[in-house]
């Protein structure tokens, strides 16, 4: 499903003294099967961009636009039951996802809501057991009982047992162990490639951003920042600290390297084995060259 | 006699479990926390760092083994002379807020802990600004963005100044500006207050500020060192799902290439200056 922003402000309290203005006159476009990341500080306007994907938030101007669902200010949709089926979103903070009391009825509660028979949603299970990798022996525990990764696991698995068309994940690997949050990035990447799935990834992980997205998207105070190419956004370094991002932990390395050694190895995505046979040969090479 | 002097915490063997018909979440634990001391502790999901925060400071109390913090031994009499000692920030931040203000919520802890109110006034300043939070204090903290959620639940925990803070997954959501405001703030409020840390994290980079560290696997402590020691076993560390830092892995991979690194850089920079050495002596 693609997804258009025109023009999106939204203001938290509107005519209240607290007054907040979380997004500014925010326009872009994310086409159907697309990877799009979004990275930007804390407090940039992220989580209050992505609720309006599923119509938690309204823009208070402007216009989204959700494959055929709209939403405008002042206009209640009564569609916003389906536009949920279709948009999953993980959110920031786990456990605000979570109220059944065993993990299994929390897995079916959104298939059952949205009328999906029970046998066909009990087989489902196993395998996305599976591919948030929990072991079956959680289904029957309750989900407060759970440490914060498994936590996560559980709600991330609640997303895709409703087999969204776009999945919105809110930095979905905050909380996990190094060797899950890869495993489970590759997850997502993987289903996004077989089902042609729409994905859109806060994250402050430029490695992330770098390894997953074809797109990303920069905020900064409610406004888009920058856009364009994970390659071509991600290495400007100066541009992306003045709004306090890093550059991707390659990229730094190769900045420090030149300036130690005086010569330039070029970003071209290399992985450390590469990374470690450029710096050989310019080591190397500045001593042939004496 | 043991050596309590100097051991702010002292786990002896501490099993845990929540359920009894489930496996132990931590077993026959054994681990010190000294004075001032920055300890960090990281290991898979559900490997029972959580559980450990919690008995430190009495949300749980250990099925065998004892607990000792500040030289008493845990207990029922012990345990709220213990909670004044041990400070925690917990995984999600939403859960300790009580106030309806910011500045309201960092009184609270206060307020507990009998201040009296010009103290605590100069107090809730100093933290506020220590984590950044200062512009903040008149505003709502269930409406804060994630990542300023958890400065404030930090500024909640140095007000009350106590003598070990623990730090469970306390910078998971900051941006990458915030989690180095945090960890500066982190070493400083350690280096002038003498407190100890204990900082539960998967971020390697955090990690390598520790003096030392508990790797955890499956409830029990599979690795103890120094930042640079337990780097080195890359391998072990792998096996169990955890990582080295990126500049550790650079390491690692230029030492098989024959590039004889002596030192276990902790950043680019140790790296990139020890390979400058050895290319000036090629
Ligand atoms: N309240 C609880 N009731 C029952 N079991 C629990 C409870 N809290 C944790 N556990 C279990 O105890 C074990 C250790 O959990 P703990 O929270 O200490 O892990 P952790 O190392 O902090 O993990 P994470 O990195 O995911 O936060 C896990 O198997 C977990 O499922
Ligand atoms: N429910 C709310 N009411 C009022 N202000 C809010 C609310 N949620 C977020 N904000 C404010 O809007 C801004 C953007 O927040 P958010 O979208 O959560 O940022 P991010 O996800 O990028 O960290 C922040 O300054 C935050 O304080
Ligand atoms: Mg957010
Ligand atoms: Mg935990």
């Amino acid at each position: 499903m693609e997804i258009t922003f025109e023009h999106v402000s939204h203001i938290y309290q509107p005519n209240t003294p607290f007054a907040f203005h979380a997004l500014k006159d925010l326009s872009f476009h994310i086409p159907s099967g697309s990877y799009t990341a979004i990275i930007g500080h804390t407090g940039s306007g992220k989580s209050t961009l992505i609720q309006h994907l599923n119509g938690l938030l309204i823009p208070t101007e402007g216009r989204v636009k959700v494959g055929d669902f709209q939403l405008e200010p002042g206009k209640k949709n009564k569609h916003m039951k389906d536009l949920r089926k279709h948009v999953g979103v993980v959110f920031q903070y786990p456990e605000h996802q979570l109220f059944e009391e065993t993990v299994k009825k929390d897995l079916m509660f959104g298939p059952l809501n949205f009328g999906t028979a029970e046998t066909t949603i009990e087989k489902r299970i196993p395998e996305i057991l599976e591919a948030v990798q929990l072991p079956e022996e959680v289904l029957d525990r309750s989900p407060f009982d759970l440490s914060g990764g498994q936590m996560r696991r559980v709600a991330i698995a609640g997303i895709l047992m409703m087999d969204p068309n776009v999945l919105v994940l809110d930095e979905p690997t905050a909380g996990l162990d190094p060797g899950g949050r890869r495993e489970m990035m590759d997850m997502f990447y993987n289903l996004h490639k077989e089902k042609e799935m729409t994905t859109i990834l806060v994250t402050h992980s430029m490695e992330d951003a770098m390894k997953y997205a074809d797109y990303v998207l920069i905020m900064n105070e409610g406004r888009l920042y920058m856009e364009g190419q994970p390659e071509e956004v991600l290495i400007q370094k100066k541009k992306l600290e003045a709004v306090g991002l890093d550059v991707p932990e390659m990229v730094e390395f190769l900045s420090m390297f030149e300036e130690k050694f005086g010569t330039k190895i070029p970003f071209h995505g290399q992985n450390i084995k590469e990374l470690a046979s450029d710096m050989l040969r310019v080591m190397k090479w500045g001593k042939c060259d004496e | 006699m043991r050596e309590l002097e100097q051991s702010f915490i002292q786990f002896d063997e501490v099993s845990f479990w929540y359920n009894h018909d489930e496996p132990w979440a931590l077993k026959e634990l054994s681990l010190t926390i000294k004075k001032n001391e920055f300890v960090a502790v990281i290991g898979h999901n559900g490997s029972g760092k959580s559980t450990i925060a919690k008995l430190m400071n009495g949300l749980l109390f250990p099925q065998k083994g004892e607990i000792f913090v500040d030289g008493l031994r845990l207990s029922e009499e012990t345990v709220w002379d213990i909670r004044k000692k041990v400070g925690m920030v917990f995984q999600n931040p939403d859960n300790q807020f009580v106030g309806t203000t910011v500045e309201d919520d960092v009184a609270f802890g206060l307020e507990n802990h009998g201040i009296p109110r010009k103290e605590m006034i100069e107090r809730i300043e100093q933290s506020l600004k220590a984590v950044g939070m200062l512009d903040y204090r008149k505003h709502e903290p269930h409406r804060l963005s994630g990542g300023q959620k958890q400065r404030v639940a930090i500024a909640g925990v140095l007000a009350v100044a106590p003598d070990l803070i623990i730090l469970d997954e306390a910078t998971a959501m900051l941006d990458p500006k915030g989690r180095t405001e945090i960890m500066k703030t982190v070493q400083r409020i350690r280096k002038e207050k003498k407190v100890s840390i204990l900082m539960i994290t998967h971020d390697l980079h955090e990690v390598t500020f520790a003096d030392r560290v508990i790797v955890m696997n499956r409830g029990q402590k599979l690795i103890e060192g120094t930042p640079k020691e337990v780097f080195q076993q890359h391998e072990t560390l792998w096996e169990i799902g955890l990582d080295i830092p990126f500049v550790a892995k650079i390491a690692a991979e230029l030492k098989q290439r024959g590039i004889p690194l002596n030192k276990q850089p902790l950043n680019n920079k140790e790296l990139l200056e020890e390979l400058w050495r050895l290319h000036s002596n090629m």
